[in-house]
């Protein structure tokens, strides 16, 4: 080792280690690849063609709508269900949260496939519903249920309350990852229980909460599927209804799916952003965004052409 | 009892499970005194502290906090238990530093500060935050009021801990060991805002494994050991003269 006269060790300039695994499996994958996309491609029975046309359809586009307003009024009915039960659930008095635990057994037990006929049976099991004083007591509100449970009714009732057994355990554990010490502060300052777990719990425990909500709400935007056995015109049940007059199903499964996976796309690009925000306070330094990873790596390798340099995109 | 106690223990027992870890404290603390607390770890300082603001129970004798039983209430001889919110009333009266500062890691500095008064004492926001911003200057901490507690060091955290507690104007200020997880040269500023804290008048029991802040602000200090009070008096007496040998061979280790 020669010391370099200005006192300060010269810049590492070091041939980078050759991967040559990296470019076999490389070329594997692109093989593969290359003939999955010529089969999809050439294969007739596809019916790219029919998929092109029904992609745009009004009945389609419907079912669109119709899977966003059932996920989203589903998730707002699971989540404000979800926080209710999670705190009945730690509450002190022993009967509130023995029925939050068994709503949960409950409704978590059971396929929601087998909850969303119940409920659009429902009218068999009571063909009227009366709201009112119980125990043969004046009555304020009745109806047939035939005539209050529509479809539509019973698909958010049986998406809604299932998920609320879902959400309760999510807030649940977000409730107690969230300090000791944090409660002793907020009652040594005087706050009561209440005031406790609105401020100072409840938004500490959003950080634990916000991921999974995150996925329960993609995972519903699929669940929401399973509202086509009660003949409701969600999204498959409309591509079901084209094809029992066509018989293209498998067009028409492909525009659904693809419909489907265009919606869980955006979600999941939501969730992203949103999780990086609440990751703020816990870590100082942010994860880059795809775009910036993106630009940093063709900043990168445009580095590396520069004969000299030195440094390989991690 | 005399009235002009701000504290009161009378022969207080407290048991974790078959753990007896308060077995019959008794003392008194007048308004404007400064006491401190001493003793090993698992001597049942820091579970006397947090009996006096009721975060934990007793399970016997008595406990006063300015002429007031603390969490119960007395008729003829029965004790009724106090409802949740009676007990929060009780509590903002008292103010309390922890070890760990327990600062509320999603809210500023000011609103660290500013959340008790107007969520519990009802002030008006604007006029929370004054005070709150006048409270941050005292500990020295006026430059600070937008930083979230994450981006202050140590030392800064507790002191803000200090001025929320303040915030709700305690007759009465508990101090659970505020400088054991402080790196040792940020002890100093928060041990400064203590003894202003002191010499402004405020009364105060203080949990603390600093002799040196003992001896020279408190006075009284009490040595604990194994659940009971083993002895105590001024500064100057138990230090220099402690009377048993359990206390000898605590401070010999400490001083």
């Amino acid at each position: 080792m020669t010391p370099v006269p200005t006192g300060r060790p010269a810049e590492i300039e070091a041939v980078p280690v050759r991967h040559p695994g990296r470019w076999v499996a490389g070329a594997v994958v692109l093989l593969l690849v290359t003939i999955a996309v010529h089969s999809v491609a050439t294969n007739p029975r596809f019916g790219w063609g029919t998929f092109g046309d029904f992609f745009f359809d009004r009945r389609i586009l419907h079912g669109v709508v119709v899977t966003i307003e059932l996920t989203v009024i589903s998730m707002v009915i699971g989540i404000i269900l979800g926080v209710l039960l999670a705190v009945m659930r730690l509450s002190p008095n022993p009967l509130v949260a023995a029925s939050s635990w068994t709503y949960v057994w409950l409704f978590r037990g059971t396929p929601v496939l087998v909850q969303i006929l119940f409920w659009s049976f429902i009218s068999a099991l009571y063909p009227r519903i009366s709201f009112g004083v119980p125990f043969g007591g004046p009555e304020l509100l009745h109806g047939n249920a035939n005539a209050v449970i529509t479809p539509f009714v019973a698909a958010i009732l049986a998406l809604g309350l299932n998920e609320g057994a879902y959400m309760a355990e999510i807030v649940r554990a977000g409730i107690i990852s969230v300090d000791e010490g944090q409660t002793e502060a907020a009652h040594a300052l005087g706050m009561t229980r209440l005031q406790t777990m609105r401020r100072i719990v409840l938004p500490q425990a959003m950080r634990v909460i916000i991921p999974p909500t995150g996925n329960e709400t993609i995972s519903m935007l699929k669940t929401t599927s399973l509202v086509s056995v009660i003949a409701y015109s969600e999204l498959l049940y409309s591509a079901q209804l084209i094809y029992s007059v066509n018989y293209r199903q498998i067009p028409l499964l492909l525009v659904a799916s693809a419909w489907y996976l265009i919606m869980t796309t955006v979600l999941s690009i939501g969730q992203y952003y949103i999780e990086r925000r609440y990751s703020r306070g816990a870590s100082r330094n942010l994860p880059d965004t795809p775009l910036q990873r993106l630009r940093r790596t063709v900043f990168s390798f445009r580095h590396a052409s520069v004969p000299g340099a030195s440094g390989e995109g991690r | 009892m005399n009235n002009d106690t701000m504290v009161c223990a009378e022969e207080v027992r407290k048991s974790f499970g078959r753990l007896e870890v308060l077995r019959g404290i008794s003392l008194e603390v007048r308004p404007s005194e400064v006491l401190c607390l001493l003793g090993p770890s698992g001597s049942g300082k820091s579970t006397f502290l947090r009996c006096i603001n009721h975060l934990e129970t007793i399970d016997g004798g008595r406990l006063y906090v300015d002429g007031e039983l603390v969490g119960y209430r007395q008729s003829g001889d029965k004790l009724y238990e106090l409802r949740d919110s009676e007990v929060a009333r009780k509590r903002a009266e008292i103010g309390m530093v922890f070890q760990r500062f327990n600062l509320f890691p999603h809210m500023t500095a000011l609103e660290n500060v500013a959340e008790a008064p107007v969520r519990v004492g009802g002030q008006h926001r604007n006029e929370a935050r004054t005070a709150a911003r006048e409270l941050l200057g005292m500990v020295g901490l006026a430059d600070k009021e937008n930083v979230y507690p994450a981006q202050l060091s140590g030392g800064q955290q507790q002191r803000v801990a200090i001025a929320r507690a303040l915030a709700m104007k305690p007759k009465l200020m508990l101090f659970d060991e505020p400088t054991s997880a402080l790196d040792p040269e940020l002890v100093g500023e928060v041990l400064d805002v203590m003894r202003r804290l002191a010499q402004e008048g405020m009364t105060m029991i203080v949990v603390t494994h600093e002799v040196g802040f003992a001896r020279e602000v408190a006075d009284t200090a009490v040595f604990m050991d194994r659940g009971v009070v083993v002895e105590s008096g001024t500064p100057a007496e138990l230090f220099a003269a402690p009377r048993h040998e359990r206390t000898r061979a605590f401070l010999s280790k400490v001083l």
